[in-house]
């Protein structure tokens, strides 16, 4: 006897059988004997990725100028993947490039750590001459040996590092601006007449981005020799470097510097933009990079602007940098990235680049024949005249260790080191000890 | 002959018609038919497999596919974690990693003095570890206590019972990274309780530089945000105790006290175990929450094992995967080892018991 159930699945099976034959034969339809056969698919479009991060309206700009590039290449689509800096580029970015899964192209800043993992354009460019002639100094940033010649990419901005004031609240506190009288202001006048103005207005005096790299520069200033005989990075006994810390230490525990950005903060980079967007801060150190975002926060809600940057003994010098689109190694379109980082470099892109951003250029040839910036605002173009005014001025010292390869390694392990200091953890001679061994101990694994 | 008992049979009514099979009957006979369908070809497959093996061992085949889940993902990353701790170098893959014996546990254990984490080569591990072993004995000490409170409270009869229930679980579903900016918010500077005490014509507090606060708020808040979970556990574990013990006792005249002494703690002991066992991993491998809402800090005050690995693995621009992997066994066999106390401690009370 027939299992009822059974017959009525099999018949349901059939059923479905059979809907799936009807529903087959709808979406593929059957070809007509003697009709043309379909044309080929249209020629394969390449998509491209960049790992890209923001200071201010820079990422905006790049798709305006890769739509127009998309728009006479069709073959080649490039998306943007824009991340935070110190989550998207410094932590999560080394990783994927280490693992062989990085982008087609990103946007770092840690040249020398990475360059290991760029792509040599040279044998992909029409004319690497342009290059040579245009990026060349910032192109040795970008070498993975010492004395290499590639071409991996080039600088979506060069930055130096500067502080800027906030001038209205200067005028409030009926104090006048140093640098207004004086050509060169030291460290120590400013920090007195910051705190004259925090205490009359209810502000904070100084805030400095909480970064190795921006105290560098300060430290260079103090007399900071930051290398050995041997070109080793040693801290442990710079006296210049340690007359900087012994600053910096002072300046927390007087209050002098807004904590919350190097004491309220751990094992990460910290801007302390906010607090001088929010009017709160009378003298940020920080840098050209942020031109632009307080052109667009700011506009003229109070005069804010860059002044040169402060003296030491040795020099009143900030650090160059910058930013890099560079081209990843791994990436499977070799041909299409040289294609669009040509079109990205070229003059006229360029310009229009640094212009609509407020970037330092860093092509040697707009240098020379200046930018015409997209801004109104006499506080944003003041800022970058001083910050022009700066690259000249920077100490030999401030480009080699930008040029160092290892020199986060070094930036890092005072970042962190100097904050213990701040908090009561450690001494400010244990601290300069554990720079030391964190320095020695970073490179040497490095080197294993 | 007429039978008077026989009972006269009405002539038979016309039975109601079966309702047509709705879509819903349809689409349920298709999914039954599907099921069976697959259930007759699964049966041949397993019934081949038993025949050939043996019912005995047909456990084995049904345990199979969680056993390669949990090597997958679980066995075979300990195991690399391990052969990482024993390498160097920054590459990224094994085969790229100079072997370096127990060079990494060596420089983690390089210590003068294990009780000043100063006198350590790795400092920072060591620091970790404390502020770990502290939030873990706080925590896990402070949040059981406010559980079992909580649970005793609400296991007697309140009116809105239901509603308190659920106020103090609601915290646990919010992920911690919610949960760590909404108290930010209200802790920083120009936050909700710095207003308060502004609007009081009280002095601002900065919680987030003051060691001390900011270690308070960490385990304030993960004991707010995690305290419904344990309590629930709790409730059931009163839930299941007898009320005829109760009433006993309080016909043999015990108080309160007395009957939570000797009838509530003693059953509710092999439950306060599990939740005190599975708070205290919890804690050991805090991070999240406290990244989010202190980043670590002030200097390194909230800075705890998890974060340390993390930072050393992929937070700073030389990644040193061995000494992470190192530390990161460590903290493994510390939690192996709670593990084995919970399983020693809760054998010695079933055999008590």
């Amino acid at each position: 006897m027939r299992d009822p159930l059974r017959a009525r699945m099999l018949r349901v099976l059939a059923g479905l059988l059979v809907g799936l034959l009807v529903l087959a034969g709808c979406v593929q339809p059957a070809p007509v004997p003697g009709a043309a056969p379909a044309a080929p698919p249209s020629t394969e479009v390449v998509e491209l990725r960049i790992t890209w991060y923001d200071d201010g309206n820079e990422g905006e700009i790049l798709r305006e100028l890769l739509d127009r590039f998309e728009a006479n290449n069709p073959d080649i689509r490039v998306t943007i993947d824009t991340v935070p800096y110190s989550s998207g580029i410094l932590q999560t970015l080394p990783v994927q490039l280490e693992a062989g899964e990085g982008p087609d192209m990103a946007r770092v800043t840690q040249f020398g750590i990475l360059a290991r993992h760029f792509l040599d354009l040279r044998p992909y460019l029409s004319n690497p001459a342009y290059w040579e002639e245009n990026f060349g100094p910032f192109l040795n940033w970008m070498q993975a040996e010492p004395g290499g010649n590639a071409i991996p990419g080039f600088m979506t901005q060069l930055t130096v590092t500067g502080p800027f004031i906030n001038r209205t609240l200067f005028e409030q506190a009926g104090v006048p601006v140093p640098s207004d009288t004086s050509d060169q202001v030291t460290w120590e006048e400013w920090a007195a007449a910051t705190r004259q103005v925090a205490d009359a207005t209810g502000t904070f005096a100084m805030a400095m981005d909480r970064s190795g790299h921006r105290l560098a520069g300060p430290a260079v200033s103090m007399g900071a020799t930051f290398f050995d005989e041997e070109g080793h990075p040693r801290v442990v006994d710079d006296a210049g470097f340690r007359a900087m810390a012994e600053y910096m230490v002072q300046w927390h525990a007087d209050g002098t510097m807004i904590p919350e950005v190097w004491v309220g903060t751990a094992g990460s980079y910290q801007a302390a933009n906010e607090p001088f967007i929010n009017g709160q801060l009378v003298f940020y150190m920080s840098g050209s990079w942020q031109v632009g975002q307080f052109n667009r926060l700011i506009g003229d809600a109070f005069d804010w602007e860059a002044v040169p940057n402060p003296c030491g003994p040795a020099a009143c010098t900030g650090m160059p940098g910058g930013a890099g689109l560079v081209a990843i190694g791994t990436t499977r379109h070799p041909q299409e990235v040289a294609r669009v980082m040509e079109y990205l470099t070229q003059e006229e892109v360029l310009a229009e680049f640094y212009a609509r951003t407020l970037f330092i250029p860093g092509h040697l040839g707009l240098a020379a024949k200046g930018v015409d910036f997209a801004a109104d605002l006499p506080q944003a173009l003041t800022s970058l005249n001083v910050f022009a005014g700066e690259v000249g001025k920077l100490a030999p010292l401030a480009y080699d260790l930008q040029a160092y390869r290892y020199n986060t390694i070094l930036f890092n392990a005072i970042r962190d080191r100097l904050t213990q200091v701040f908090t009561g953890e450690l001494t400010l001679d244990e601290a300069l000890q554990r720079m030391q061994d964190d320095i020695d101990a970073g490179i040497a694994a490095t080197q294993q | 002959m007429t039978d008077s008992r026989r009972v006269p049979i009405a002539p038979p009514a016309q039975l109601p018609s079966l309702p047509r099979p709705g879509w819903g009957d349809r689409v349920s006979d298709l999914f039954y038919a599907l099921f069976a369908g697959v259930m007759n070809v699964l049966d041949v497959f397993f019934a081949a497999i038993q025949r050939w093996i043996g019912s005995r061992r047909m456990a084995y085949v049904f345990v199979l596919p969680n056993l390669l889940i949990f090597g997958i993902f679980v066995l075979f990353p300990m195991l690399l974690n391990f052969y990482y701790s024993l390498t160097g170098g920054t590459a990224l893959f094994p085969q790229s990693r100079p072997f370096v014996g127990l060079q990494n546990f060596a420089h983690l254990f390089d210590c003068a003095n294990f009780l000043n984490p100063n006198t350590c080569r790795e400092d920072r591990f060591w620091r970790g570890v404390y502020n770990t072993v502290f939030y873990v004995v706080f925590q896990v000490g402070i949040m059981v206590l406010v559980a079992l409170l909580t649970a005793l409270v609400l296991n007697r009869t309140l009116r809105s019972r239901g509603f308190f229930r659920s106020v103090f679980f609601y915290p646990v579903l919010l992920s911690p990274v919610v949960v760590a900016l909404i108290w930010k918010w209200i802790l920083q500077r120009d936050g909700l309780i710095n207003a308060a005490l502004v609007s009081l014509g009280m002095e601002r507090i900065v919680f987030f530089l003051n060691a001390n606060w900011a270690v308070f708020w960490v385990i304030f808040i993960s004991t707010w945000a995690q305290m419904g979970f344990y309590m629930l556990i709790l409730l059931a574990g009163l839930q299941s105790i007898p009320s005829e013990l109760y009433e006993a006792s309080a016909m043999d005249g015990a108080g309160r006290l007395q009957s939570f002494r000797h009838i509530t703690l003693p059953l509710l002991m092999p439950t306060m175990l599990v939740v005190t066992v599975l708070a205290l991993i919890r804690a050991v491998q805090v991070f999240d929450q406290v990244w989010v809402l202190t980043g670590g800090g002030p200097g390194t005050a909230t800075t705890y094992v998890v974060q340390y690995i993390y930072e050393t693995a992929f937070a700073g621009q030389i990644a040193r995967f061995g000494l992470a992997s190192a530390a990161s066994m460590v903290l493994g066999i510390a939690l192996l080892l709670f593990t084995l106390v919970q399983l020693k401690v809760g054998q010695r009370s079933d055999i008590g018991a």
